[in-house]
């Protein structure tokens, strides 16, 4: 199907929105736009970051989630005690994919879900109680845990309970950081807030813990990787990258990184930010409070990937920025081969995506890179300064979406017919059905890396391997397909 | 009254962020920027007006305390 011009998708939209009442209506049409790349600001544009409206199928998610499961669940020497009700630790326990070297259970606590599992009698009398013997208990059954992180579940904000003073006390008690994050799921229309609260929880209880401590030797390359959370091992594929251009990664917030590392970011050089919506408010902390400058990076496809690997070396001397082509040099074959296998399959396939909060626009060089074109990019809960940054990504009269809806994203999904759609596990199963090939662009299909000149390998095969599986031409019954199709003549 | 962090862009020019609002803009002038006084009103790329109380002149990046003057639109 050939590309929808700018005022078919404007028509698109009005349709689409056509079912609801009026007031939603209203609402919703701010936050589905045309691309339009003359812009230079998107709140012209594209409303986002606003509460979702009751009814509709949002597919976001809440505060502790952004806290407990993005910013502090993947740092893995620390326990993190999801704090209420058992559910939302256990539903939410490994299901991200941060992969991490260690013995779990002994000095990393990745995969494991502690929780002081609140009952009727916690809610009425409070859990503050509860909280403190679990400080003791943690600190007798592990002691190799460096730290312990509260990450408060709703009822924590609702009764009251001070987990500040417990803290407090817990840390005297057992000499090591105790965090308490005040994420309580309610905090915000998704889990944007509980990045920000997250991180200014970092900032107040972690990040100056070493100051005035110099026993740490610096060296004038030190880098920290900020907002790269390991997803089937993203970090380790980038941080090679890194390594080999000459840089010391001295942190990795927060993929197989450890509270050492965090405490000792503000003695880096310069900090390189990937998840830009998730991380950047402790950016800029470090660069107002440390002088410590930062950057955004793409280590998705060669093309971003060498643009970025150039614009990192541009601030430190020759030798790095020497070391930075000779990366480059280096994956050349392997990254051309790639393409030269995987391109002829792929060229021309249009995508759509819809994800969280950084993949909507930096995945887009990816696709590009392979011949693909993405006609439809939308964040779950991304903000204007995200939106801003996808403009200029993204061609001219493509579809923008913030915060769609099931039925927004099936009909522009009928409409548009993409030939693969990268989205998340909720989202799947409704497009499979519907035979239109999917990958989960959240945790790679429980594939991965695809940061990285390795990554981009694998990224290339599991589209393919999506978009030209045989299984999407078995997905009509038999009976179904029109009589010229190749099914009904084998059966004759 | 919102805080408002400031730094400098490669290019020499103020950058102006707004966490709250996720305002990022670069600023096109600033009434006072001599060497002994930093201030006044400050106008953004997109038209908005805002007013720093002088001061001496501080070490961005930095946050401070703006005054919203103009609301141009919003």
């Amino acid at each position: 199907m050939a590309a929808l011009t700018r005022e078919e998708t404007e028509a698109l939209i009005q349709e689409v929105l056509e079912i609801y009442p009026e007031q939603a209506k209203k609402d919703r049409a701010k936050h589905l736009a045309v691309n339009d790349q003359s812009l230079e600001k998107s709140n012209k544009c594209i409303t986002s970051n606003r509460k979702s409206l009751p009814g509709v199928m949002t597919i976001r998610g809440c505060a502790y989630a952004g806290s407990k499961g993005v910013v502090w669940g993947p740092i893995k020497d620390m326990i993190h005690i999801s704090h209420g009700p058992v559910g939302c630790g256990q539903y939410s326990r490994a299901g991200r994919r941060n992969y991490y070297v260690g013995t779990t259970g002994v000095n990393t606590f990745g995969t494991m879900n502690f929780t002081s599992d609140f009952t009727e009698k916690d809610i009425v009398f409070g859990g503050d109680k509860k909280l403190a013997k679990i400080i003791t208990e943690i600190e007798g059954l592990f002691p190799l845990h460096k730290g312990i992180s509260i990450q408060s579940e709703c009822p924590i904000g609702l009764i009251g309970d001070d987990i500040e003073a417990v803290a407090k006390k817990g840390n005297k008690e057992i000499g090591k950081p105790v965090v308490p994050v005040r994420c309580e799921g309610f905090r915000g229309v998704s889990q944007s807030l509980g990045h920000h609260i997250a991180n200014d929880a970092i900032r107040d209880w972690v990040l100056g813990n070493r100051d005035g401590d110099d026993s740490f030797p610096t060296t004038p390359y030190d880098v920290a990787v900020i907002g790269d959370y390991n997803i089937g091992g993203d970090a380790w594929a980038s941080r090679t990258l890194l390594e080999e251009m000459g840089l010391r990664v001295v942190a990795q917030w927060s993929g197989d990184g450890t509270l050492a590392e965090i405490e000792n970011t503000p003695k880096v050089k310069l900090n390189l930010i990937h998840c830009y919506r998730s991380m950047n408010y402790i950016a800029r902390h470090m660069e107002e409070k440390y002088k410590i400058p930062w950057i955004e990076y793409n280590f998705f496809g060669p093309t971003k990937i060498a643009e970025s690997l150039r614009r990192i070396a541009s601030h430190f001397d020759e030798t790095i920025q020497a070391g930075a082509e000779k990366v480059i040099a280096k994956y050349q074959a392997e990254y051309e081969a790639v393409i030269a296998k995987y391109k002829p399959r792929l060229e021309g396939k249009r995508v759509m995506l819809y994800i969280g909060g950084l993949r909507p626009r930096h995945v887009i060089g990816a696709y590009e890179d392979l011949g693909m074109e993405v006609v439809g990019t939308g964040y779950e809960f991304g903000h204007n300064d995200d939106y801003d940054r996808t403009i200029k990504e993204m061609g001219n009269a493509t579809l923008l979406y913030d915060d769609v809806t099931g039925y927004e994203f099936e009909e522009f999904v009928k409409r548009v017919q993409p030939d693969l759609i990268g989205s998340g596990i909720k989202e799947k199963y409704i497009f499979q059905k519907m035979g239109v090939p999917f990958r989960q662009m959240h945790s790679w299909d429980y594939s991965g890396p695809y940061h990285g000149y390795d990554g981009f390998a694998i990224f290339a095969r599991d589209m393919d391997m999506t978009i030209n599986n045989p299984c999407w031409k078995q997905v009509k019954a038999p009976w179904k397909t029109d009589a010229s199709s190749d099914a009904v003549k084998v059966a004759a | 009254m919102p805080s408002v962090m400031l730094k400098k862009n490669p290019e020499g020019k103020l950058i102006f962020y707004v966490p709250k609002k996720d305002l990022e803009e670069v600023a096109e002038s600033v009434e006072f920027d001599t060497a002994d006084k930093w201030g006044g009103e400050v106008v953004l790329a997109d038209g908005s007006k805002y007013f720093f109380e002088p001061i001496a002149p501080p070490d961005f990046p930095i946050t401070l305390r703006a005054k919203r003057v103009d609301s141009g639109e919003d």
